[in-house]
């Protein structure tokens, strides 16, 4: 690897990390105003014009608490806790392909830190890290509340896990590929042959059971029951304060993000727009930016528009849709769509 | 920095976290030791090219076993207080078992030929997954198949026991 290419990876890692933490702090700012909304309030509006310096205050706020260790946690496991949970958040993000490749004279930069051949693979695979964060976390505490949390956390994330991985198969099956960039530019402009492109169309009973799926491994509502206040305080990170906390909570809207962007990336078509075809070069590229962001930020909102809006499931309901409903639902897809492949292939004739 | 410094390092790194399990004195420690071997182990693998076995290491043992590993001794909560004490017999026993086990492994590995870390650019490599599916649904499809059933075997064989349990409590 030359020097140049470092550079030019160092540049799109760098901006990739400042565009998630932005994004995540920006997003409590967002959570706030819509539940505002959608209670009929204003929401916070003190710091700065319509209160948009708000995430800073709560950062600055966080950093200068008191960074409190109990007495009989385990010191070491209770810091690595968040550092998990935070580092898996952002990883995650490094193999989703943002847009189509930009040119600056000679140079060709790929908006993508890494097409590594398992893409979507690499995501599950650190989705399945992610619960280790909250585990360590709630385990190291020594609080009977917060090891409730972790083992609800670990439970309900290594059960939807299941429905989500069968959902995700049959995207690789139709595409017959593992990469994330594959996945998308097969699902290239948005109308071909008489019928859309994007993955939604072609399997919308997939993008129903893998979104209701990762609504729960990011723990958002109705699905938040390791931290549901009214039963366990705060779940897994009650014995957390000051900054340690703000990254479990940073963590929880980074993966948002994150998986945004892959339902984005999985299912509508990431980059692709309609009409992209009339546009080449680096337009072609920001455009694409432009789309897989309002795609992805419309997928935050929704987030946010079903935590405002569905209670939260009880935990014997919550394992009851994860294994009995959404499991069997994805392997029939499954099923029906290998026949349907096989068909199309002319296996039959 | 070659391949072969980096094979070196990392294997010394995967022994060192593998020691760790047994050294640690506490058995939630030992199992996230355990993970961390996992993951020297998938590095390693990647290192040989094989992306695909090294992600699914991840998925299988480091994301779902050891959970469930590290499920049960949170639960059961031990601690040095409460250990059971073992007699020296059975401490001897295991050293003597032990040390069998690995005169075993030295024999049987003195004679191997070291395989140098193959360059990440070799195409041809198992660990791939085009290669890797080729080979399991043409070659060695029969041991494929027959492994699944094994598997679905386990699985019902899981859900009967569940099953059951909730029988006798009704």
């Amino acid at each position: 690897m030359e020097t140049s290419e470092l550079i030019e990876k160092f540049i799109v890692i760098v901006v990739l990390f400042t565009v998630s933490l932005g994004v995540a702090a920006y997003a409590t700012y967002f959570e706030r105003k819509v539940a505002a909304w959608f209670q009929d309030r204003i929401g916070p509006d003190r710091a700065g014009p319509f209160g948009i310096l708000q995430p800073l205050a709560d950062g600055g706020k966080l950093f200068f608490k008191e960074d409190f260790i109990p007495e009989k946690a385990e010191k070491w496991l209770f810091i690595l806790g968040p550092g998990i949970a935070m580092f898996v958040a952002l990883m995650t993000g490094c193999v989703i392909p943002w847009s189509t490749a930009m040119e600056f004279g000679q140079s060709v930069v790929e908006l993508q830190v890494a097409d590594v051949n398992i893409g979507i693979l690499f995501i599950m695979g650190f989705l399945s890290i992610g619960v280790y964060g909250i585990m360590i976390g709630g385990w190291a505490s020594n609080n009977k509340f917060a090891l409730f949390g972790a083992i609800r956390a670990s439970s309900q994330m290594i059960s939807y896990e299941l429905a989500m991985g069968i959902c995700v198969i049959t995207i690789v099956m139709m595409t017959g590929s593992l990469s994330l960039k594959d996945i998308v530019v097969h699902q290239h402009g948005f109308w071909a042959d008489g019928y859309f492109t994007w993955n939604v169309f072609k399997q919308p009973l997939a993008f129903l059971v893998f979104f209701v799926c990762a609504l729960a491994e990011t723990n958002r509502a109705p699905f938040d029951l390791p931290e549901c206040e009214s039963e366990l305080i705060g779940g897994y990170h009650t014995e957390y304060g000051s900054m340690k906390m703000g990254f479990y909570l940073f963590a929880e809207y980074t993966s948002m993000f994150i998986s945004s962007a892959v339902i984005a990336v999985l299912f509508f078509g990431g980059f692709n727009f309609p009409g992209m075809d009339n546009f080449e070069g680096n337009t072609l590229a920001l455009l694409g930016v432009g789309a897989m962001f309002a795609k992805t930020f419309f997928f935050i909102f929704v987030f946010m528009w079903i935590r405002w809006t569905i209670p939260r499931f009880r935990f014997d309901q919550l394992m009851h849709l994860g294994w009995k409903k959404l499991i069997p639902i994805s392997l029939i897809n499954m099923l029906v769509t290998g026949l349907v492949i096989a068909y199309l292939e002319g296996w039959f004739n | 920095m070659n391949l072969e410094t980096i094979a070196i390092i990392l294997g010394g790194l995967t022994i060192g976290s593998a020691l760790m399990v047994i050294i640690s004195k506490h058995p939630v420690r030992s199992v996230l030791y355990l993970v961390l071997t996992f993951f020297m182990i998938s590095a390693n693998y990647i290192l040989m090219n094989a992306q695909f076995i090294a992600i699914v290491n991840i998925i299988v043992y480091a994301g779902a076993i050891m959970v469930l590993f590290l499920f049960v001794l949170m639960l059961l909560n031990l601690s040095r207080e409460n250990e059971p004490k073992s007699s020296i017999m059975v401490k001897l026993g295991a050293v003597i078992a032990g040390g069998t086990l690995f005169t075993v492994f030295i024999a049987a590995l003195k004679d191997g030929v070291a395989v140098a870390a193959t360059t990440a650019t070799d195409a041809d490599s198992i660990g791939l997954v085009e290669n890797l599916g080729h080979l399991l649904f043409t070659k060695y499809v029969l041991p494929f198949e027959v492994s699944s059933v094994l598997f679905i075997a386990a699985m019902v064989g899981a859900v009967l026991l569940a099953k059951r349990e909730k029988q006798i409590i009704e």
